[in-house]
């Protein structure tokens, strides 16, 4: 069983055809890299996948059910781009993270000693254990986004979806985030992540997905990064080769 | 004067403790809703309701219905249709709110100069604090205590709400269903806050506590604290010193609320903008930890 099925999924905004007939599967304990120009519908693809858009035609499905079943059973986390959060809301990073639990938790929604040790743990594992007490927006971005990975692993989420948490991280930041990502998916959970950083692409994924509102290979992350591949997705002026900086 | 006469003599007066128990009923209710209302950024949203319920209010008393009644199906109107006009035309937010709000505060100001004379508009508008007889205290703390529950016992879903809904929607809740109960509770606590201060003052009620808390802390949970400890303390003051000096209550209950904020906003330790500079010559004045 795949942990996420697309298949043949069209999505409009208005007039604006965001994706064309995507179809891609996606298996447990992988790691895979979406590559796309801005507007290739990278999100978009990421929001049909959370159920957050509806697609035109086609079908999601995640862990052989529907959507909506995966987010109640608490399957999905999802990492925005970094836009979409507002930083100068007053939460700490600890009840950032704490908020992965929040699915399973009673009528307050109270926390339990499992839940604080889950949490616990999550930060631990990413480094932020020193920072938990701090406010989101007091992170920097790499830590900000750890600080949503973690919330991920607390969820214990089997499907993660993170868009571009490479942006405006440093190298650094970017390489301990790519470690993580490897560990989750070697515990069997499945990854999505879409990067514009196509250098590092062989090191963060097992597969990648050429996106162009349509899915124009899928494949490798040395046969993605091809240069006939490039130049179809980026425009034939792009001509990236072997050892060259992207 | 003596503390006695001060504090303890207004209270020997009936209205004077059903005016005291409904300001803290209201203040209470109004601020732990604003402290979400400011950061989701639906300040607005809080004066358009709390107007909009007007024609509600005056059909009420026309129709025989408890006010509260009328007041609550029109603040859902408003939601609603502010809803309906900014998701289907081109029009943004915040004119869609101030075309939804004014139009129907316009229909109560219609109504009331069609229908005789028992509503008395000045009490609406302004509030009517000091004649807040025993059945409208029933009708504030039952609903204001109710909907204090509701917001208290699910805050922490309001909270991931107001932070991220994508989030609350990855993990299977329904953030509309959120949003919409936080918008019920709104018409709800304008309600309540009607007689307190008047339809034109309840959005004063609505934003000051949760602004000036947020001030004051970086966390959401104390804020929660804050907000209503600082809104009720304000709204006493203001309920004295209306009379004492003999001023208009509701206007003297949200001037204090006022002047509470700037408070905050000069001194507050952190966000404070003298506060600031207080801590950053303090800071320089220590000497700087050996170079190495
Ligand atoms: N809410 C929306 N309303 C209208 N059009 C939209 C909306 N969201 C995205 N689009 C359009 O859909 C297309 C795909 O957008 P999307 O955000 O999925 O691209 P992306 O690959 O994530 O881009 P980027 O690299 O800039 O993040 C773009 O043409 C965009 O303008
Ligand atoms: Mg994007």
């Amino acid at each position: 069983m795949n942990a996420v099925e697309v298949d043949g999924v069209t999505v409009r905004y208005g007039d604006v055809l965001a994706l064309d007939r995507v179809s891609l599967a996606l298996g447990a304990g992988r790691v895979c890299g979406l590559v796309g120009v801005n507007g290739s519908g990278k999100s978009t693809l990421f929001k049909t996948i959370t159920g957050l858009v509806r697609p035109e035609r086609g079908a999601v499905r995640v862990r052989g059910g529907p959507p909506a079943l995966a987010r109640r059973g608490g399957t999905v986390a999802y990492v925005p781009q970094s836009e979409a959060v507002d930083w100068a809301f007053p939460v700490s990073v600890r009840e950032v993270v704490m908020t992965g639990r929040h699915g399973g938790l009673g009528l307050t929604r109270r926390p339990r000693r499992v839940d604080h040790e889950a949490v616990d743990r999550a930060l631990d594992r990413v480094g932020l254990t020193d920072l938990a007490d701090r406010r989101i927006g007091g992170l920097s971005g790499g830590q900000r986004k750890r600080a949503f990975v973690a919330r991920g692993i607390a969820q214990q989420a089997r499907v993660l979806l993170l868009d571009e948490p490479f942006a405006g991280v440093d190298k650094r930041s970017e390489g301990t985030i790519t470690r993580l990502l490897r560990e989750l998916a070697a515990d069997g959970a499945a990854v999505l992540v879409s990067t514009h950083d196509l250098r590092s692409l062989p090191d963060l994924a097992d597969e990648a997905v050429l996106l162009m509102r349509r899915v124009l290979v899928h494949g490798s992350p040395q046969e993605v990064l091809r240069p006939d591949n490039l130049a179809r997705a980026f425009g034939l002026d792009v001509g990236l080769r072997e050892g060259e900086p992207a | 004067m003596s503390p006695h006469e001060l504090l303890v003599v207004p209270m020997g007066y009936g209205f004077m403790v059903r005016a005291l128990a409904a300001t803290v009923t209201a203040a209470a209710v109004c601020a732990v809703l604003s402290c979400w209302l400011v950061l989701i950024g639906w300040s607005l949203m809080g004066d358009a309701v709390s107007h909009a319920v007007l024609p509600g209010v005056v059909l009420a008393y026309v129709v025989g219905v408890p006010f509260a009644l009328g007041a609550a199906v029109f603040g859902f109107l408003a939601v609603a249709l502010i809803g309906v006009v900014r998701d289907t035309s081109r029009v943004k937010e915040d004119a869609a709110i101030g075309i939804v709000f004014s139009t129907l505060f316009a229909l109560g100001l219609v109504l009331i100069s069609v229908t005789p004379s028992q509503v008395d508009l000045h009490h609406v508008v302004f509030g009517n604090l000091l004649g807040v007889d025993r059945a409208d205290l029933v009708q504030i703390t039952a609903i204001g205590g109710a909907a204090l529950l509701v917001l208290l016992l699910k805050r922490r879903d309001f909270t991931l709400y107001a932070f991220d809904p994508v989030h609350a929607h990855a993990i299977g809740l329904n953030p509309r269903l959120i949003g919409a109960a936080l918008l019920g509770l709104l018409a709800l606590t304008c309600v309540v806050a009607l007689q307190v201060v008047g339809v034109v003052l309840v959005v004063a009620m609505l934003i000051i506590p949760g602004s000036t808390a947020h001030l004051l802390t970086d966390r959401l949970g104390r804020m929660l604290v804050i907000a209503p400890a600082l809104s009720v303390c304000a709204s006493v003051v203001g309920l004295y010193l209306s009379y004492h000096l003999n001023t208009a209550s509701g206007g003297m209950v949200v001037l204090v609320q006022g002047a509470v904020f700037l408070l905050a906003y000069l001194f507050g330790p952190r966000h404070g903008v003298l506060g600031r500079r207080v801590a950053a010559i303090r800071s320089a004045r220590t000497p700087p930890p050996p170079a190495g």
